[in-house]
């Protein structure tokens, strides 16, 4: 059941690296990651590579495999055929620590310029009362598990590393959309999503959507709705009216 | 050397870790969070269940007693009864905070928090959201740290001005002047730098052991530090012998052997069968539960429905009790084709209602196993889950012996007693979370502005990069492995004298070996380096585990020796108490009196369900106490 399998893994540290080629036993049933933790234990023990749960639930393993990001723990061996050489690299957009491993702190700042969640002044912790069709919008987002292929992936940021300090990629605009449609927010998120955090920049190619491990409809259920609430605020006349009127 | 200032060092950004920074954060101090792995991503995401609260917003008899009672038996009756107070009454207030912080978790028709079935409790007690309890947990605490910072930034125009994450940065020693703490030592993974902190306080919120094991649930990064700092410290560890083994962990493909598989599978309905199609846990209900479960399937069956009239069914007995009746199951030839049983829920529920319920456990099999599991059922086996021992903490504060040094979640003991029910965990990370934050914050104010030196540093220094300096040693990867494979083999789920003793001879002599391990590659993110300093720790952890296993003649909740395969009440009044030498040498074990239940704490039980665990003496005493209240 078990085979020699062909991997060409990114290594390299400081800017500087390389594919190197190796060839590592693949046993039935295993993922990329398993095989990745073979060559640590056997031929490379200071491959660098960031990983937790091995179960798809806490988003350390991003990679690209094939070009394609993924997590190395839900990516099965038995994707691809025996004699199919695997290429395995770094997320493209983030710098580069060592090998695997890159330098994601970009996602950290961002989470940080989202203003938090913001109930009302006067609802006591355990006086919330939501129905579950109202907290099913945000707790879809709430699924996700922070493996930041999404920003990864998009390309606002992939290609235009000038786009990183006016955009907060996918994932942190759908924090926004999420606090945005819980129940209990009062902040207002709608021009701030649009003039801080950069959601016109998202021209729905639906890319994150595409490598989302969890299957979150980022782009249906998070960007486009958040794009309508803004423009609804910015086009209702209502809106216009009473900004002219009490402005202050 | 970098180095740093702070009032309190919190070790793990888990559930725990969290809530304690967020409470030190909250009293004024200058607070420092250090994690081994991402913000955001410990092992707390993989709790999938709930965490248990009596909020009673499904059934209103559900009350803090009836928890309190539950925890009790469910450890049985070995738990520090004080903790376990403290924990059922205060679960509830930790969960709605939450709320208030931006959690979002399944309700009620009416609008409240809803609460699922679990294993041991009495009544629907889970706050949850699907099968992802524990991301939504570790989530709002992280988001409520980056609140906090937020505040911060608007007050002091610097986000990490009295709270500050270290991510990727591992502990490697605590640093004393004379007894008490003064601070910790750690390297940078990044880089492989290092840094010492100065800090009169140390909350360890490190979680367990399970890398000691070949099978289990845990992450990488559940070596033990905790347990070892500790114990390297100075401080105690009790009840190392406990180890849950929980019952439901994937057996199949052999890389994914170990992944949890939730209890709610069960709670929401889900029978285990053997390899004859028998509902196998009609046969192992244990006497001192035999008039809480139902002896028939269509009573169990009914339970789902109409609690008030029915008695739960079987699958839902403590952990430890269905994990050793798979185990018999599979020792008698009664298992599934790859060495497990059968769990089923897709002939219990209607598929659409399976995805809605246990939305990851579908995903995971279906990716992972390519099991669909609303038309098949799951193979499953007993996986190294929660270890209940840990350090011996004041259960108000969450102090250990040592002063400055405070310990809270899985990496404490005594709450759990001998065997911890599902979805007390994560109650209880936010409850004595928040009291070791606390607690840290009233010694250090205690300390009126004195700060105890830094010492020793040079020594953690050299201890630290020994294994890159080292040439021609040995792969550090391969002492691990033997140490694995001896723990999950010989102090695993069922234990014998003889092979318990067999282990701690391994033992020793992998301690031997993890001293001349070799990590070649230089210091920047080199995981053979990192795995070399952690076989410090998990090898004295595992000397502790094997040493308690030993000398506790008697099988209780997560310890069952072969050998005194009966529950004993003289032994439910002692602990066993785990210290070791500075330099981590020789472990001592030794026993100690657990301290007799207050008054109105044992009263809340019937005199003839106690007599099952008291000794004859004890129950003078309960009658006694009972006269008294009367």
């Amino acid at each position: 059941m078990s085979y020699k399998g062909k991997f060409r893994v990114w290594r390299g540290e400081g800017g500087e690296g390389r594919l190197e080629d190796f060839t590592v036993e693949v046993n039935e049933g295993e993922v990329v990651l398993d095989v990745i933790h073979r060559l640590q234990a056997t031929q490379a023990p200071d491959l660098a590579v960031r990983w937790n749960c091995k179960a798809g639930k806490c988003g350390s393993c991003s990679m690209e495999i094939n070009g394609k990001p993924r997590l190395g723990c839900m990516t099965r061996m038995s994707t691809f055929t025996e004699d199919e050489t695997i290429t395995v690299t770094p997320m493209r957009t983030f710098p580069v620590i060592k090998d695997l491993v890159t330098d994601v702190s970009f996602n950290y700042q961002k989470a940080r310029e989202v203003p938090s969640f913001t109930p009302p002044k006067d609802v006591k912790p355990g006086e919330y009362r939501m129905q579950q069709i109202d907290v099913e919008r945000s707790q879809e987002f709430r699924k996700c598990i922070e493996c930041f292929m999404c920003n990864n992936v998009c390309h606002v940021i992939r290609d235009h590393e000038e786009n990183k300090t006016h955009f907060a990629g996918p994932r942190f605009l759908m924090r926004i959309a999420e606090l945005d449609m819980h129940p209990y927010d009062v902040a207002d998120r709608k021009d701030s999503a649009q003039e801080e955090h950069g959601l016109g920049y998202c021209n729905i190619t639906k890319c994150c959507t595409e490598v989302c491990p969890e299957h979150i409809k980022i782009t249906d259920n998070a960007l486009i709705p958040m794009k309508e609430r803004v423009v609804d605020r910015k086009y209702d006349p209502l809106v216009w009216l009473g900004n002219k009127i009490f402005r202050r | 050397m970098e180095r740093h200032e702070y009032d309190v060092v919190v070790i793990g950004a888990g559930g725990a870790g969290l809530r304690a920074a967020i409470e030190a954060r909250q009293q004024g101090k200058r607070t420092a969070i250090v994690c081994k792995s991402l913000f955001g991503k410990a092992h707390t995401v993989m709790a999938e269940g709930g965490a248990a609260a009596a909020m009673g917003n499904v059934n209103s008899d559900d009350n803090w007693m009836v928890h309190f009672r539950d925890t009790m038996r469910g450890g049985k009756f070995l738990n520090n009864w004080r903790m376990a107070e403290l924990h059922a009454k205060e679960a509830p207030d930790r969960v709605w905070e939450l709320e208030a912080w931006g959690a979002l978790f399944d309700r009620t028709k009416d609008g409240k928090i809803s609460q699922r079935n679990f294993g041991g409790h009495e009544y629907p007690r889970l706050a949850h959201v699907g099968d992802r309890t524990g991301l939504e947990m570790i989530r709002t605490l992280q988001q409520r740290v980056v609140a906090l910072q937020q505040e911060d930034f608007e007050v002091h125009g610097d986000y990490e001005a009295y709270i500050k994450v270290f991510a990727e940065c591992t502990v490697t020693r605590l640093l004393k002047d004379g007894d008490a703490i003064s601070g910790a030592f750690a390297y940078w993974r990044e880089t492989g730098k290092f840094i010492v902190f100065d800090a009169p306080a140390v909350v360890l919120a490190t979680g367990g052991i399970g890398k000691s094991f070949v099978v289990t649930s845990n992450s990488w990064e559940y070596t033990g530090d905790g347990h070892a700092l500790a114990l390297l410290a100075g401080a105690q560890l009790i009840n190392m012998e406990f180890i849950q083994f929980h019952p439901t962990g994937m057996v199949w493909p052999p890389s994914v052997r170990g992944i949890l598989v939730t209890e709610s599978v069960r709670g929401d309905g889900g029978v285990l069968r053997n390899s004859e199609g028998r509902r196998f846990m009609f046969d192992y209900i244990p006497d001192v539960f035999k008039d809480k479960y139902a002896t028939t399937e269509e009573e169990g069956d009914r339970w789902y429905t109409d609690q008030a009239n029915n008695r739960r069914p079987p699958e839902l007995l403590p952990r430890d009790e269905v994990a050793r009746a798979i185990n018999s199951e599979v020792k008698a030839g009664r298992g599934s084709p790859q060495g497990g049983v059968f769990l089923d829920v897709s002939s219990r529920l209607p598929a659409a209602e399976i995805i809605k319920r246990l939305p990851s456990m579908h995903h995971q099999f279906k990716e992972l196993a390519d099991v669909d599991i609303t038309a098949e059922p799951m193979q499953v086996g007993p996986t190294c889950h929660y270890v209940m021992g840990g350090v011996e903490v004041d259960a108000d504060t969450a102090a250990a012996s040592v002063p400055g040094l405070f310990a809270a979640g899985e990496v404490s003991g005594g709450m759990h007693g001998s065997n911890r029910l599902g979805g007390n965990s994560l109650s209880d990370l936010l409850v004595f979370g928040r009291r070791a934050g606390a607690g840290a914050a009233a010694y250090v104010d205690s300390l009126g502005g004195r700060r105890p030196q830094v010492t020793g540093v040079e020594e953690a220094h050299a201890e630290a990069v020994a294994p890159l300096e080292r040439q021609g040693g040995e792969n550090p990867y391969e002492v691990h492995h033997e140490l694995q494979r001896t723990m999950n083999d010989l102090v695993g789920i069922i234990r014998k004298e003889n092979e318990v003793a067999e282990a701690l001879q391994v033992v020793e002599k992998l301690k031997e070996r993890a001293t001349n391990t070799t990590a070649p590659g230089g210091k920047i993110y080199n995981p053979g380096w990192h795995l070399a300093i952690d076989l410090r720790n998990m090898l004295l952890v595992s000397e502790c585990v094997a040493k308690a296993a030993l000398l506790r003649q008697e099988s209780r909740g997560g310890h069952t020796r072969d050998d005194y395969p009966a529950m004993e009440p003289e032994w439910r009044r002692r602990l066993l108490v785990c210290s070791a030498k500075p330099d981590g040498s020789e472990v001592q074990v030794v026993e100690k009196t657990q301290v007799s239940m207050r008054a109105d704490l044992i009263t809340l039980f019937d005199r003839a369900e106690l007599s099952k665990y008291l000794t004859e003496e004890e129950l003078a005493e309960y009658d006694a106490a009972a006269k008294e209240l009367s």
